[in-house]
């Protein structure tokens, strides 16, 4: 009998401190990304992640529970990703997936994600077809898209008098779809333009002599720009020893970003007007705390677009999942419809037209400081006024 | 006429870096018949030694110092990676030092990412040639002539070596006949190191020469291993002047070509090697393989017979037991295995040719990769069911693999394996640039199995019996009167002539349905992905495939299925830690140190030792 009191004692608070751990059971998000073959894009987006997972799990989490990423890497390649997405969903309990910096593979899982019925949120791929051509209702993307990034490169250049134009891209979707919609944008807005070459070196195996040879041959008026990487390193040093860009104006898509820009150096290309993430020169409201809560979390490193983009994505997560109430995945789906999140870019919506969020991009133009490139007189410019018109997106998408 | 000439030095130039990396290459092949592949790490790990030299040893000197430092430590870094490495496996039948270089790729492109970090590195620029000359008014970069200058110098150099010292003197003879060498009485070991050392001294050297024109970065190693490939392919495979003229005639041919056909720029080398190695088998200045010249001479082979009652045994059990997977493993072990199957047959399809035909692919993803578009096109362009994508995806390999094996046949050993990758280069550029057909890199998606299919579990079943009878028929194949005569024509071509099998038809047979039934596999991967994308095209997936055969024991009849189902779980399992490349690497390197004979060729070694299997009587 004695005994019988302590074993009640005993029970009783072994479920008191259970009962506690039961409810901290986290929500667990399935992160599918390249650390390894896209090493210096996914460090700083998983960054931005942990960052953005402090805050809200020292915030009390979401829906009382602590939010949980689970990290893994498919190596680049689609298949491999799509069976670690199945593991995911099916045995890891995951309640969505997010991740993907290549726009083939964030194909792949969305094409999975729209037959299963998985959430997939694109954080990072450029590709319009995963929210126009290949759209399904299942399928969401953080990124401003390439179109848009675009055309306001092709804003800026219709405001000059240049009226040839050269393009460099890399040889592959990105670089094809870049250079289209720039084509399609600038024609709209000055039909007398010509394009006197277009050079279309393979990804990351540039031959930057003879590309700057061949485009300086047609003698364009200003060149469009969209090689990145060790391609836009490469083709700098070449293009400024021969002296390719004086005189010229040149428009880089996403040259502006930290990943790209920051390894140049002082050869950062003065002049060039480009898209990209100016952290250094936002002054105030959450776009400055965001960069202040990077640094103080990362002493060693700096803000780049990636750290940016995968801060965005959590807080699109947890915004998504406190308006459902629930991680059941109708309520997620219905949720996203015309969500709006509070982000260092200000309040971005995802469109139900298409899925995907209104972030914006900031344009500005290059300039060397203290032996770093960087942009100055930027502005942030929304997205929405350079999409296409809703007709045109709902015809592009496939019927429902 | 100014542009012409300024394009015309811009390839002299490019070819410089090239021709240092081509040239090393080629001399390791010459003299140890090892294809080393980790020659492209070894231009990177020159590449970020030299930006870190650079950035210590100041002025012209320290430029100059670096680049000769970095080569010289690159050459160290290859004798560690030949003693510790290559050397233990040199007994092993041809070619299988190849997985080993491949596992030293994996260790050294996590070590960089570890050592330098992932962000890109731009070399800087050489002091005192930082502008530009204006010949004929076209602006060439200073740096652009050095380059120019110092290449001939360097060709000078390793001529003097090889035709004019007694080191030399012993590289030429054991290129020649590396048996007789030994006879002489020189020491085989050293000879091989020291070439090893000089091999990579030159690639590193290539490495570091280039950065003011580039950089450092992570992906160099396989961005520029396929040209180096083309490039003594081309020049003839241990011929040192013909990795100079290989070397100079892509570069100028590439720059020419970026001007006047840009779109040709993934495939412009390949076009080339595959006209050159049409019109001259061996190279531009290669010569004939001697019997017998692969890999050492080691144990007889046994005879390959059909399994026997133990055996199939096994084998029903292993069936049974994957039949009842679905009973108690997840959805993931399901979709899981059959990715592992459909590897297995794809691997089991290329070890029809390897081990039992003696024939090298190095693009067998060509017809993987084909029946995979082919039912892929057929479902998206024509909506045609998927019984039907079934049927057409192995016909259409077929097809393919009968094409370009009437051109590769022609060719034998390391050329022939270059020309398949040549014709599999062909495929995935195409596939790759004709967006409006294929989607280009966007693939083609929603490519999802009829309604009776398409659950997991269903799918898993369909897969395991198409997938295993697959297999089993390869290897009933391989005891069928098609197996001998290909077993003949791989053990004496000449004899097997002379008895009056027409050997390049079996051949070509052979070939013809080793890509037919990759191109079944093609065709289940497609409908259990629901997309698929050029990447399974490229030679990374051949590669997937040659390496797991070599791994499970290329002499053997079920070597490559279990070197598939090893490297597949392995994967799986290995992906979830931190540097996983590092691990799976040394795992590769470990197995293939200690199992030479691959998985299945050291365990029935094992199983005879301790009594399980009855020893070859003329074994004992």
């Amino acid at each position: 009998m004695k005994h019988l009191k302590t074993l009640v004692a005993a029970a009783t608070a072994l479920l008191t401190v259970a009962g506690p751990a039961l409810a901290a059971d986290p929500i667990k998000i399935g992160e599918i990304n390249h650390y390894k073959r896209l090493a210096a894009f996914a460090e700083p987006y998983k960054k931005g992640i942990e960052l953005a997972l402090g805050e809200v799990n020292g915030a009390g989490g979401v829906l009382g529970r602590p939010l949980e990423f689970i990290f893994r890497d498919d190596n680049g390649k689609p298949g491999d990703a799509v069976k670690i997405a199945e593991e995911l969903m099916t045995r890891d309990g995951a309640v969505m997936l997010t991740g993907t910096i290549l726009s083939n593979v964030g194909l792949a899982i969305s094409s999975l994600a729209g037959e299963k019925g998985y959430i997939y949120l694109a954080a990072e791929p450029l590709a319009d077809a995963l929210v126009w051509e290949s759209g399904n209702p299942y399928t969401f993307r953080l990124r401003t898209s390439t179109f848009v990034q675009a055309a306001m490169l092709a804003e800026e250049a219709a405001k000059t008098d240049a009226i040839r134009y050269a393009t460099i891209a890399p040889n592959y979707a990105y670089g094809t779809a870049a250079v289209e919609a720039f084509k399609e944008n600038l024609k709209k807005l000055k039909p007398e333009v010509e394009f006197v070459t277009e050079q279309w070196p393979a990804l990351f195996k540039i031959d930057a002599g003879a590309e700057v040879q061949a485009i300086e041959a047609a003698k364009p008026d200003a060149i469009y720009n969209v090689t990145f990487g060790t391609d836009l390193q490469k083709f700098v040093r070449e293009g400024s020893t021969r002296g390719l860009f004086d005189g010229r104006k040149v428009y880089g898509l996403l040259t502006g970003e930290p990943e790209y820009l920051d390894p140049l150096g002082d050869e950062a290309p003065e002049g060039w007007f480009v898209t990209g993430y100016p952290w250094y020169g936002v002054t105030d409201g959450p776009a400055k705390a965001f960069v202040d809560a990077y640094i103080a979390a990362y002493p060693d490193d700096t803000p780049k677009i990636g750290s940016l983009v995968g801060y965005m994505t959590v807080q699109s997560i947890a915004a998504a999942l406190e308006k459902a109430g629930s991680t059941d995945t109708q309520a997620l789906l219905a949720a996203f419809e015309d969500l709006k999140v509070d982000t260092p870019m200000g309040e971005i919506t995802y469109r139900g037209l298409d899925n995907q969020s209104t972030m914006g991009a900031y344009v500005g133009t290059i300039a060397v400081k203290d032996g770093k490139g960087v942009m100055v007189d930027w502005e942030y410019k929304d997205p929405v006024p350079y999409m296409p018109s809703d007709d045109v997106i709902k015809s592009k998408r496939p019927a429902e | 006429m100014g542009l012409f000439v300024a394009q015309l030095l811009t390839g002299l130039a490019n070819a410089a870096a090239l021709f240092l990396v081509a040239s090393g290459l080629s001399l390791i092949f010459g003299v140890t018949r090892i294809v080393n592949f980790a020659h492209g790490s070894l231009y990177m790990l020159g590449a970020y030694f030299g930006v870190t030299l650079m950035q210590m040893l100041p002025g012209a000197v320290g430029f100059w110092g670096s680049i000769l430092l970095s080569g010289l430590i690159v050459g160290l870094i290859g004798i560690v990676i030949e003693i510790c490495v290559l050397r233990p496996v040199y007994r092993a039948p041809e070619l299988f030092q190849l997985v080993a270089t491949f596992g030293v790729i994996l260790v050294i492109q996590d070590l960089t990412l570890m050592i330098w970090g992932a962000e890109d590195q731009l070399g800087p620029r050489a002091p005192g040639l930082k502008s530009v000359v204006r010949i004929l008014g076209e602006p060439v970069p200073q740096y652009d002539l050095a380059l120019i200058a110092i290449t001939p110098f360097i060709l000078l150099a390793l001529w003097w070596l090889i035709a004019r010292t007694r080191v030399g003197i012993l590289v030429r003879a054991a290129t020649q006949d590396r048996e007789m060498v030994g006879a002489l009485g020189v020491n085989q070991s050293w000879l091989f190191t020291g070439v090893f050392f000089l091999g990579s001294a030159l690639a590193g050297l290539g490495g570091a020469i280039q950065l003011p024109k580039g950089g450092a970065d992570l992906l160099m190693d396989l961005n520029i291993i396929a040209a180096v490939f083309v490039v003594v392919v081309i020049g003839g495979m241990g011929s040192i002047p013909g990795a100079f003229v290989a070397s100079v005639l892509i570069s100028v041919l590439n720059v020419f070509g970026v001007s006047y056909l840009p779109q040709s720029t993934l495939v412009l080398m390949y076009v080339v090697m595959a006209v050159v190695l049409l019109i001259r088998p061996y190279g531009l200045f290669g010569r004939e393989e001697k019997a017998g010249e692969h890999g050492q001479v080691g144990e007889p082979d046994r005879p390959i017979r059909p399994a026997d009652m133990r055996g199939r045994l096994l084998v029903a059990a292993l069936l049974a037991v994957l039949a009842l997977v679905p009973l108690y493993g997840g959805n993931f072990t399901q979709v899981l295995i059959t990715d592992i199957v459909i590897f297995c047959l794809f691997a089991a399809s290329l070890q029809f040719i390897l081990s039992t035909g003696g024939l090298v692919s190095f693009g067998h993803a060509a017809y993987f990769g084909g029946g995979a578009y082919a039912a892929a096109l057929l479902v998206t362009y024509a909506g045609s069911p998927m019984e039907l994508a079934f049927l057409f995806a192995p016909l259409a390999a077929g097809l393919l693999a009968i094409i370009f094996g009437w051109f590769c046949i022609r060719l034998s050993g390391v050329y022939f394996a270059m020309l398949t990758l040549a014709f599999s280069q062909l495929v995935w550029s195409l596939v790759f640039q004709w967006y409006d057909v294929t989607g280009g890199d966007d693939g083609l998606v929603n490519i999802w199995p009829a309604e009776w299919l398409s659950g997991t579990t269903a799918y898993y079943y369909f897969t395991l019996i198409v997938g295993v009878g697959g297999i089993i028929l390869l290897r009933h194949l391989t005891h069928a009167p098609l197996g001998y005569t290909l077993r003949a024509t791989r053990d004496s071509a000449r004899q097997a002539e002379a008895t009056g099998i027409n050997v390049k038809r079996v051949q070509w047979v052979a070939f013809a349905t080793a890509g037919a039934m990759a191109g079944l596999a093609g065709s289940l991967f497609v409908f259990s992905k629901g997309s698929i994308f050029p990447n399974e095209l490229e030679i990374s997936k051949s590669f997937d495939a040659l390496i797991v055969v070599f791994l499970g024991g290329v002499k053997t009849l079920s070597g490559g299925v279990v070197g598939a189902a090893f490297m597949e779980s392995a994967k799986d399992w290995l992906t979830r830690l931190e540097y996983w490349r590092l691990v799976l690497g040394l795992v590769i390197i470990g197995v293939v140190i200690i199992a030479p004979e691959g998985i299945v060729g050291t365990l029935r070694k094992v199983a005879e030792r301790i009594g399980l299997r009855r020893t070859e009587e003329f074994l004992k």
